[in-house]
Formats: structure tokens, sequence, C-alpha cells
């Protein structure tokens, strides 16, 4: 969790915003994840997400639900995603946030999932459809070992549940830039810059991070002048490895450039 | 079980089951839809207009037939089928599409959109939608819309637009998915017209009380037949929409024995079945806690069912409630049971059932024979078998 802020604070200091930069654990094949995670970080990438494959992800639109069924074909399961992280953390020197779907970690069992979590070096949690009314034993047991809880915030979040919002999330908050699910779009939604502007409002607040449709350097660009403190891509970066499934150090090499164009173009 | 029964409570939880799982964007529609409910219910404007609905256009209340030849066949208790497949558009789903289009008309929205497995809850939708000039897109897995392309037929001449699921097992699973994704992302004009008791609250309490007019019909009607409750009152169950719509009104009678039939595929010792309640496990699937069909690491497993509407790997949270506190028992039949059971009312009664009743057809032809002929027999008989022609023609092959 410490290694979350941390990442933030550095990349603002270099007056920038953080790169968060999203694979789905096992996609293609488990033993290319390593690999593609030291693309990013290489080309800039300051935190990593690592999604955890799932057989119905109600949140995720065509590109990662395709994703999905490419690493769930070759075998990876939330176990198997932790252990990567720890491989990870071994390699790249950036944190780590897991994104898992709920029913697997609640099949797991939450205390189990977060002590295994935070014994591979697990920074912080993601769960795309908990929200934080139904996350009180979730979020105690993620506290009491240390582990960042990210809730997402969307357009149609009231001001009330805002607050709520807000007050859950440890190491950043997640705004949904859309009404929708997440994948490539041309542009940045007006409503990504209302709900930034929202969340800026509050004193007391964590860091704010936006994704979902977030997928090119211009988005970037705008997001950082529009105050945000971290952008996070992707269905872009999924893209890229959906176009260069046989080729690992082709696709390493993509993610790490367009990583970098990222890196570039999130300057306040 | 004489105590009052409450649930769900304001968490919209049925004892640990239920709750509202879902991505961040629906939480606060899903919250409005719950106000607009708790406010529409009491409205006398609204309870009228919906009255007269379901009597002017759906052709309410539905007969309780008594079906002698079936019940001297089996030779023990009266069996009774409350004909929810005289319904209009063919099945028990317009009680819950008329009650959700209206309420959808006063929270001003202009479009519906909806899931759909056989194709019946579809069709439902797609009629209401033309009644009162919605918009209207209905998402269905690629393998039903081969399994009941009739109904998908009937849908766009309807004016609905279709859309195949190819995701997944392409059957309801995926379809609800999709039309979640849907939902979240046009909220604001669109209303999620779910169809069976599942999803999160508010669904499985509205889908239940629009569907429970089926349960207080039997009552009025048993008490004026044979001045008594029935013994045992039985219904199919893959969400558990007519099940529940059946059983609600007599939960608080303990001397009724309520029993849920599902799917059983192949076979509950093979992996090629739907029966979420009698061979899952607690967890979360489509919003809500219940029981799923998952392995060991969460995923959620490919089901199998002759049936496209029982062909689901979750269940509403109420059914798992209620069984776990004892109150309703279920069971599982298998494709070639419900196939006979198809054959045999359509033989005796001349009534062909729909796949899905014709799963608990077969339970109550194993019970009745063992039971005595002063005891009394329910079924719903939750649709009708004309939209599973095709699909009976092809595993009966020349046999008719």
């Amino acid at each position: 969790m410490r290694g979350i802020a941390r990442a933030f604070r550095e990349s603002l200091a270099k007056g920038r915003a953080a790169v968060i930069g999203f694979l789905t654990a096992g996609d293609p094949r488990p033993e290319y994840t390593l690999r593609y995670a030291e693309a990013l970080v290489e080309g800039g990438v300051d935190i990593l997400e690592l999604g955890v494959p799932f057989s119905d992800p109600v949140a995720d639109g065509v590109t990662i639900q395709a994703s999905a069924q490419r690493a769930l074909a070759a075998g990876m399961r939330l176990s198997d995603a932790l252990k990567l992280s720890s491989e990870i953390k071994r390699s790249c020197q950036a944190p780590i946030v897991i994104l898992s779907y709920l029913n697997p970690i609640f099949r797991m069992g939450y205390r189990r999932f977060f002590e295994e979590a935070s014994s591979h070096g697990v920074d912080g949690v993601v769960v795309p459809d908990l929200p934080v009314e139904e996350s009180a034993e979730f979020k105690e047991m993620a506290q009491s070992l240390g582990l960042a809880t990210i809730f997402l915030a969307s357009p149609t979040t009231s001001e009330a549940r805002l607050d709520r919002v807000l007050k859950a999330s440890t190491g950043f908050v997640y705004l949904v830039s859309l009404l929708g699910v997440t994948g490539v779009r041309r542009e940045v939604s007006q409503e990504a810059l209302k709900l930034l502007e929202r969340v800026k409002a509050r004193r007391e607040r964590p860091y704010a991070a936006v994704g979902f449709g977030v997928s090119a350097p211009e988005h970037v660009a705008m997001l950082a002048k529009a105050g945000a403190e971290g952008v996070i891509v992707g269905s872009a970066l999924v893209k890229i490895v959906e176009e260069n499934l046989d080729d690992l150090e082709g696709c390493a090499q993509r993610l790490r450039s367009f990583a970098s164009s990222l890196k570039g173009a999130a300057r306040f | 079980m004489s105590r009052v029964y409450s649930f769900p409570d304001p968490a919209g939880r049925f004892g640990p089951y239920g709750g509202r799982f879902v991505p961040e964007t629906l939480v606060e529609p899903l919250r409005e839809l719950e106000e607009a409910y708790f406010r529409l219910r009491e409205d006398e404007g609204f309870r009228e207009e919906l009255n007269a609905l379901l009597r002017d256009y759906a052709g309410r209340p539905t007969p309780l037939y008594y079906a002698s030849r079936l019940t001297e066949r089996l030779g023990g208790a009266k069996i009774y089928l409350k004909r929810e497949d005289l319904a209009f558009t063919g099945a028990h789903k317009i009680n819950n599409t008329l009650g959700q289009a209206l309420l959808a008309k006063r929270m001003g929205k202009r479009r519906l959109v909806a899931e759909t497995g056989a194709g019946q809850h579809g069709v439902a939708t797609a009629t209401v939608a033309a009644l009162m000039g919605f918009e209207c897109t209905v998402y269905m897995g690629a393998e039903d819309m081969e399994r009941q392309a009739i109904n998908v037929y009937r849908m766009r001449l309807l004016g609905a637009e279709v859309r195949r699921v190819e995701a997944g097992s392409r059957t309801l699973k995926d379809a609800i998915n999709e039309a979640l994704r849907d939902w979240a992302t046009n909220v604001r004009d669109t209303h999620y017209l779910l169809g069976s008791a599942v999803g999160p609250h508010p669904y499985p309490l509205i889908v239940r009380d629009f569907q429970s007019v089926i349960g207080l019909e039997i009552r009025r009607q048993i008490m004026e037949r044979e001045g008594r409750l029935p013994d045992v009152v039985v219904a199919c169950v893959g969400g558990g929409s007519n099940a529940i719509g059946t059983f609600y009104p007599f939960i608080e009678d303990s001397e009724v024995r309520l029993v849920g039939v599902e799917a059983g595929g192949e076979g509950l010792e093979t992996e090629r079945h739907a029966a979420s309640l009698v061979r899952g496990s607690p967890g979360i699937l489509h919003g809500a806690y219940s029981y799923v069909l998952q392995d060991e690491h969460g995923q959620i497993s490919a089901t199998h069912s002759v049936s496209a509407g029982l062909d689901y790997p979750g269940v509403g949270p109420e059914h798992a409630y209620l069984k776990e506190s004892g109150r309703a028992e279920y069971v599982a039949v298998e494709d070639r049971d419900a196939l006979e059971a198809f054959i045999t009312l359509t033989r005796l009664e001349g009534i062909m059932p729909a796949l899905e009743p014709a799963h608990a057809l077969a339970h109550v032809m194993k019970i009745a024979p063992a039971m005595r002929r002063d005891e009394i027999i329910l079924l719903t008989l939750s649709g009708r078998g004309e939209k599973d022609l095709e699909i009976v023609r092809r595993a009966l092959g020349g046999a008719f």
C-alpha cells in the first residue's frame, strides 16, 4: 500500500500523472505476463494493474472479455495470478494492484485471499462488482493486512455516495470515465472531466486516477491537464497483446514504446 | 414457520442471500428503481392500471384445471394445473413485464433492455414494448437463438431488436451479462427489464411481487374448488420466477410443501446439468449472493438443459434462503424424464407444456402415485410447448 502512495508522490514530484497499466494475468500464456509487465515498467508505467480472468466480466467490453477467455483457456486462476505478482515484484520496481471480480475471491475466502496477496507483495485490490455498501468485512480484512482497497466512482455516483467511496478508498480512487464498460474509445468523455472536478473539489480525498476508455497519449494528456493524478490504461494495452499473440518479444517491444508515449503525455 | 415472513430486509437480503454486487455505475440506478417501486406499489392508480392490464390484456386470472385423466393414470393425489400457459404470449412472463414496463414508464424511461433464454421473457418484453411505445433490445445467447428460433422471429415482428450473444456458453447467463453491460452504457434513459427472480436488489423482490399473482390466484381458486390448500405445490426453477410467484403466497402455510424442480440435464453425476440449488454452492453471480454452479476457483460453470429457460448456473437468492431454511425443497429432473412428461400430458390431457414446466410435471409423476387420493398436488404450468416442438421432434427422432 505504501508503494502505491510513493509511486503517486514520485510522479507528481516530476510534474506528471502516474501511469497505471493493466494486463490480464496469463494472456495469452502465463509465462508471457512477466515479460509484458517488465516491458511496461521499462517504458514508464508507474503502477501495474494485474487483472484476474473471470468467466463473467460484466464491467468489461469485448477486448478484455476476449483477453480473459484466452487467459482462462491457458489455465490462469486467482491463486496463479497472486503467485505471478511476486515474480513481477521481484523483477520490477512497480507496485501491483490486483483487479478481480468478487466471486473468485469469495470462493478462495477473504482471509486466505488477503493473506496470500499480502505474502506475494500485492499492494492493493480493485473489485469492480463490490460496491462500498457490501464491503465492510472485505475492507476490514484488507486493512488489517496492509492492502489498499481501491473503490470505483462513476458519473452516476451521487454526492453522498461519492463521500463514502472516497472515504473507503485507500491508495487511490478509480474514477470511471464514462457510462458503460471498459474498451478503447476515440475520445475522453465530458463525464470524466465533470467527475474529476467533483472529486477534486473535496479537501480530504485519496489520489484520483481515471480509467475506462483511456486509450491514447492524447487522452492521457487531456486528463493530466484536467488534474488527474493518475491515468489507467487497460484495453489499449490488451489490444497490443491481442494483436501480437505469437510474438513475445515483438509484443513486449510495442508495449514498452506505447507505455513510454503514455508517460510522455502525462505531464501536467 | 408460522412467524411472519418479511424478506428481503432493507439491504435486499433474504437471510444471508441477495444483496447488490454490481459495478458502481449501476448502484445509483438500482437505488432509484427501488425507490420508485416502493412508491408505486402503494399507489392506487398504478395498481389499478396494472390490474386492468392483467385482466383485459393478459387474460388473468388464468384457469386452475383439474387434470382428471393424469390423476387417474397416476392413481394417487389429485393433480391441479395452474394454466400460466394460457396467459397472453404463452407463459407467466407477461405478469412481470407488464408490471415493470409500467414502472419504467412512470420513471420516464424510453427504452427497455432485456435478456432471454427460451425467448418467452423476450417475447413478453417485446410485447409490452409494442403496447407502451418503448424502444426495445433483447439479448439472447446464440445457442438459444438457434433452438428457440420461432421466438426470435416473434420478437422481431413485434419491433424489438434481438442481439445475438456469442460469448461464454452462448446461453441465458451470457445474455444477462450483455444486458447488464448495455444497461450500464444507457442507464439514463433505459430500464433493464430483468425477467427472472435473480440479479441485484431490488429485482428479486420486484419480480417476486409481480409474479405473486400466480400464487394468490391459486389460493383463491383451490379454496373455491376444494375448500382447502394443496398439500404439495410444485414449480420448475431456472432463475426461479414462476416458482417464487407460486410459492410466496404459501410461505407462511407450513402445512403446504413447496417443491422446486431444477434441470438435471444429462444427469447430476455428469457436468451437463443446471441444478444450481441441488448441486451448486454459495457464490456471487449477476449481482446477487446465491447458489451458483462454479468450479473450485470461483469460475462459473457451463450448464446444460434441454430447456433453454432452465439452462442457467445461478438461481434467485430467495430460493437459496428457502432451501437453507428448509421451507422449500429442491430436486432435479433429467432431460429425458422431462421429454417423457411432455408426451404424457400431451396424450392424456391434450396440453403441450413448455419443456421448463415439463420438468416439474415429471417430478409430480414421480410423487403422485405414492400419495393418497384425497391429497392435492398443485403444479404451475408456467408456459406452453409450441416453442419447443422442434426440440421435441429432434429428441424423439422418428418416434412420432
